[in-house]
């Protein structure tokens, strides 16, 4: 362990190194505003962050061992507890590795109903890091209360769906595991056509907020070529103006049917994150329309799939999606037995953080608050 | 995009002495890969990411392969004819060989720029104990800083040149790398007041029951 005791080796050496009163301050793994067990060693140079280096690990159970420890179809309850607000996109993730694997199709109604929840994962998971940003910002309360009321409207619906709130372990490779009811259809159609009143509200209350402007704008910027370099994706890479959305870089599943647009940022900085999350969930409502009005009939599953018993030929295939917070992929090799030799999650959330030091460099301490807030990330997924 | 072929002899045709071979995927997704030489790894890495034609400017995901030494036996059959002309006789002759392990790193490479990807790019080690350096691809993309520290923790691959590289995952002081086949989970982690079952046995072999205290001294007895 590093050795944190006051006046310790790590302060020595900092003083030795900048002849000045620095300050090294250890915010979390317990800080709510780490948004879990997380822990960011940060440097203070008067109120100024001169270096900041994250620590990771205090959730890792080693997620990937287990999944080489059990079969195909085993991890994929598995991948809800990655990040477990966004169960939906994880499963759909593991099913597009595993239906690469093995060479299997989908049929045309389990790609629609997978198109309808990642995007209210997309809606749920952006509503909730709205909310949990401007209360890092410190506007406590009112706004993160909203979006849990939106949430749990979300939430109610995969309830009756999958049996589960957020660890919905719903998709299956080949389709998905059941099929939703007619009236299930009817209650998603009327959550997606008051959603739209539900953002005018809450963007009135926070968007054009001058106290929010004057809080996020220019705050973590983040130039677009650094951003290319480390891997960043999802929303924090789009407001920084890169148009990569594997939506319509992949057109995987049946996307390139609908018509909707990806926002782009400007100047990368936490307004722009923001939203370009807020814009984002208006192109999801779209799609949700669209998807909910031409939902075909048929089979939910794939016949041929094989859930149980199922042994892929030797190979290896990388899957991979936009989930709400990034390209969340899965990375499997088999070597023709039940279980996958190797079985790896590329997390989102974890990669995102590689610069999370170069956007908080010369910024304040509350300023890292919200510049972490608006990366998003679970800890779930980062440490895994 | 280019073929993995087409790319394997433009970087050959580019770093000559270098060697790149061509590891044929064989499950439907057909994501062929390459395998490059880790003297090489480096330089050919920032050739893929800036040429013109790939662009690779992303590198999207890096991962370990833990891949252990193990026995092939191999079956030779041998025909012998029979001198007195009958049928002839089959002779099977088997022989053992042991493949040597190394670790392996997989690079997934795609290109933000023109949209294409994913090129697989993959470096071995020598084995899996002493000769396990490879170049590290930080200065080539950002984005391997955290996941090579990952490797290196899970998997105990060194990478050369890389800014930082410790422990991300587990804490420093642990010993072993779990993500490692032959990794053998410490029996005393799990520990119950009343343990029963295969947690008792588990810490009976680890804790051994305390010596009985040594017999008291007889007294002496008084001789008559």
């Amino acid at each position: 362990m590093q050795d944190l005791s006051p006046g310790g080796a790590h302060v020595r050496a900092v003083h030795d190194e900048f002849h000045g009163d620095l300050l090294e301050v250890s915010m979390g793994p317990h800080h709510p505003s780490t948004h879990g067990v997380f822990r960011m060693v940060v440097t203070l140079d008067g109120e100024r962050i001169v270096k900041l280096k994250p620590v990771f690990g205090y959730l890792h159970r080693n997620h990937e061992k287990l999944g080489e420890g059990t079969s195909y179809l085993g991890s994929m309850p598995y991948t809800d507890r990655l990040d477990y607000l966004c169960s939906m996109t994880n499963n759909w993730a593991y099913a597009v590795a595993v239906e690469k694997l093995a060479g299997l199709t989908v049929p045309e109604r389990a790609e629609y109903v997978r198109v309808i929840l990642a995007e209210l994962t997309r809606l749920l998971n952006h509503t909730c890091l709205a909310g949990f940003l401007m209360q890092d910002c410190g506007c406590s309360g009112t706004p993160l209360m909203y979006a849990f009321r939106e949430r749990e409207k979300i939430l109610d619906l995969f309830e009756s769906l999958s049996g589960s709130r957020m660890m919905c372990n719903y998709q299956r490779f080949g389709g998905c595991r059941v099929d939703p009811p007619a009236d299930w259809l009817a209650r998603a159609q009327t959550l997606v056509d008051g959603y739209t009143a539900f953002l005018d509200e809450f963007e009135a209350l926070l968007t054009g907020n001058e106290i929010v402007m004057a809080r996020t704008q220019g705050v973590g910027c983040m130039s677009a070529a650094l951003a290319v370099s480390a891997g960043v994706t999802g929303p924090a890479l789009r407001a920084t103006g890169v148009a990569h959305d594997l939506r319509k870089v992949d057109g995987y599943g049946v996307y390139p049917r609908f018509n909707f647009r990806v926002p782009l940022g400007a100047h990368g900085d936490v307004y722009d994150r923001y939203m370009i999350r807020v814009l984002e969930m208006r192109e999801s409502v779209g799609i949700l329309q669209q998807a909910l009005a031409g939902l075909p009939g048929g089979p939910i599953m794939n016949p041929a799939a094989k859930l149980r018993g199922f042994r892929p030929k030797a190979g290896e295939a990388y899957g991979r999606i936009e989930g709400p917070k990034g390209e969340i992929g899965f990375y499997l090799i088999s070597d023709g037995s039940p279980n996958p030799w190797r079985y790896r999650v590329r997390p989102p959330s974890f990669i995102n953080l590689t610069i999370l030091e170069d956007m908080c460099l010369g910024h304040t301490v509350a300023d890292a608050v919200i510049i972490l807030g608006s990366v998003d990330i679970v800890l779930g997924e980062v440490d895994r | 995009m280019e073929t993995p072929e087409q790319i394997r002899d433009r970087l050959l045709a580019r770093f000559p002495g270098a060697q790149v071979t061509v590891v044929v995927n064989g499950s439907p997704s057909a994501q062929h890969s390459l395998l490059v030489d880790a003297a090489h790894g480096r330089e050919m890495a920032g050739f893929l990411r800036d040429d013109p034609v790939l662009k690779l400017d992303q590198c999207s995901n890096v991962t370990g392969v833990d891949w252990p030494e193990k026995e092939v036996v191999e079956t030779r059959k041998t025909t012998v004819p029979d001198p007195a002309g009958g049928t002839p006789k089959i002779i099977e002759e088997k022989s053992k060989r042991i493949e040597p392990g190394c670790l392996e790193v997989v690079y997934h490479l795609f290109s933000v720029a023109l949209r294409h990807g994913p090129v697989v790019l993959r470096m071995r080690t020598g084995n899996r104990t002493d000769a396990v350096t490879l170049p590290s691809l930080t200065p080539v993309w950002r984005s391997c800083e955290f996941q090579e520290r990952e490797v290196f923790d899970l998997f105990g691959v060194k990478f050369d040149g890389h800014p930082d590289l410790r422990r991300i995952l587990m804490w420093d002081a642990f010993k072993d790398h779990p993500m490692r086949k032959d990794y053998v989970e410490p029996d005393d982690y799990e520990w119950e007041p009343t343990p029963h079952g295969d947690v008792l046995a588990k810490a009976k072999k680890h804790f051994p029951a305390p010596a009985a205290p040594a017999a008291a001294p007889t007294p002496p007895t008084a001789t008559a």
